[in-house]
């Protein structure tokens, strides 16, 4: 089961995100729960600078981009 | 059986929009030459400032996303950064960091509670917003260099000395700090500066001299410079047209492909150079739209970018012509009113534009319509200076979610200091200009 947490205060970009990684996730065929966090507060408790941030099973992965399915596809296995 | 908790929305706007168009005022001579200065001012717009200005300021936009490593600026925001140097980077890396409202906040938060504190965090606040590349562009574009220079250089030492007075005043509560490490976005795709350098300056010459504006003096180099602007332009699209194949893998006979019609085109219709222009822009996001890798991401950025601003742009422009209309013209509000309300420099119309300023939300670039309007209605110079320092970089809605970040003591101080600032600045120019 992966956990995988998007951190974003509501841009397009942050929304671009969640779709991706539920993609990746997807293709990826895992057990996943996707969430999606707009508090600040939240942002600092991962050390995230740049939104849109994506947290895999507690550790930020990748900040201030959309990364590609690909990527996301790698950060997930 | 109709469920009206649910209907009575639908019901509700569509008796609104019936009584709007029922008592729609037509035929009053106000409201219809308020609708007409709303299609003439867009149209202008469209004319004259989203070929030439906004189109290749989005290009520049989505390469600083996309070409400039943020890992190396956040470095100097750290919680072990000089505090100087950490002041004089926030106050500038607004450009490059942040284009929209939206990335500034958390930015903000991350400065403060886990990089170089209070003082830096706010100079980024204050600037990120004020001093990015298209705001200042389009500042320039359409209410002239002065004021938009005016706006670049007030905006930098604006956040320096806001940041810095927010430190001493706030000196004894910086403790409560959050213990978590700052989390640097990881450094990638390390090109020599010199490359970076030269694509970001060919794209400058390209959005300078395509939009050099015939000066009034008939000799001298600026004349010089505005007879030879389209040899100029075609000069810098050629560099960044190499740049590409040499530095940034674009196949080369893509690269001629775009060329090539760009180049008939300029020398077959020499009067309309707008139409080379287009058939560059096309090319270039074609090619770089096709492509994988950081030219794929380049055109994505850029087209965020765009698909993002244009749409709020070209509706605060419709509304600042409908209530403001364009220069010498009345939309809905009479000009004397803001005559009364804002021309001149004096403290009282400067101060009412801060404030004012202060708590309106302005959509990303729409402030620059907005002053405009007003302008033509007869505010001041101080007064739009005012108005452009403190505009963008705050409004209601961002001012509570700095409040949840910092304390509404913090926030309150923040403001005042920005409203302050702000009439301070916008007199000395009104007494510069005048």
């Amino acid at each position: 089961m992966k956990e995988i947490i998007v951190l974003g205060p509501g841009c397009p970009r942050c929304d671009q995100l969640v779709k991706v990684a539920r993609q990746a996730a997807e293709e990826l065929g895992i057990e996943y729960h996707l969430e999606k966090l707009g508090d600040f507060r939240e942002f600092q408790k991962y050390g995230l600078m740049m939104t849109p941030g994506l947290v895999v099973d507690g550790a930020l992965k990748v900040q201030g981009k959309v990364p590609s399915v690909e990527d996301i596809k790698t950060m997930l296995a | 059986m109709i469920d009206w908790k649910r209907e009575w929305k639908v019901l509700a706007a569509m008796a609104a929009g019936f009584a709007v168009f029922y008592w729609l005022p037509v035929g009053f001579p106000r409201f219809d030459g308020a609708v007409n200065e709303a299609l003439a001012l867009t149209k202008w717009y469209a004319r004259e400032h989203v070929l030439l200005c906004l189109v290749p300021a989005f290009f520049i936009a989505g390469a600083i996303a996309s070409f400039v490593s943020q890992a190396a600026v956040m470095k100097y925001l750290g919680p072990r950064a000089p505090k100087l140097l950490a002041y004089g980077v926030a106050s500038v890396s607004g450009t490059i960091l942040a284009v929209c409202s939206c990335t500034v906040l958390p930015l903000f938060a991350g400065i403060h509670t886990m990089g170089a504190g209070l003082g830096p965090a706010t100079a980024f606040l204050y600037s990120g917003p004020a001093i990015n590349v298209l705001a200042i562009v389009l500042t320039a574009s359409v209410l002239g260099a002065k004021l938009g220079a005016a706006r670049a250089i007030g905006a930098v030492l604006f956040a320096v000395v806001v940041g810095a007075m927010m430190a001493v005043i706030f000196r004894r509560s910086e403790q409560d700090r959050v213990q978590a490490a700052m989390a640097l976005p990881a450094a990638e795709g390390v090109r020599p500066l010199a490359q970076t350098a030269a694509f970001f300056a060919a794209q400058v010459a390209i959005l300078v001299f395509a939009n050099w504006a015939r000066p009034e003096d008939p000799d001298g180099l600026w004349f010089a410079i505005w007879r030879a602007k389209w040899w100029l332009t075609a000069a810098g699209a050629l560099a960044l047209g190499a740049i590409l194949v040499r530095w940034f893998s674009l196949t080369w006979w893509k690269a001629i492909g775009v060329g090539l019609p760009v180049a008939a085109l300029g020398f077959a219709q020499p009067q309309h150079p707008e139409l080379a222009f287009v058939a560059g822009v096309v090319g270039l996001a074609v090619v770089t739209a096709r492509s994988d890798g950081e030219l794929g991401q380049w055109f994505a950025s850029s087209w965020g970018y765009a698909k993002q601003i244009l749409p709020l742009l070209l509706g605060g422009v419709m509304v600042a012509g409908f209530l403001l209309g364009r220069p010498d013209h009345e939309g809905l509000v009479p000009s004397a009113w803001v005559a009364t309300a804002l021309g001149g420099n004096g403290l009282g119309a400067t101060l009412f534009a801060a404030v004012a300023g202060a708590f309106m939300y302005f959509a990303t670039l729409t402030e620059v319509p907005i002053v405009q309007g007003l302008i033509g209605a007869g505010m001041g110079p101080g007064p739009s200076l005012a108005l452009l320092l403190a505009g963008p970089a705050l409004s209601l809605p961002s001012m509570i979610v700095i409040a949840s970040i910092i304390g509404w003591k913090k926030t309150s101080v923040y403001v005042g200091l920005v409203v302050v600032m702000a009439t301070v600045t916008g007199m000395i120019y009104g007494v510069l200009v005048a």
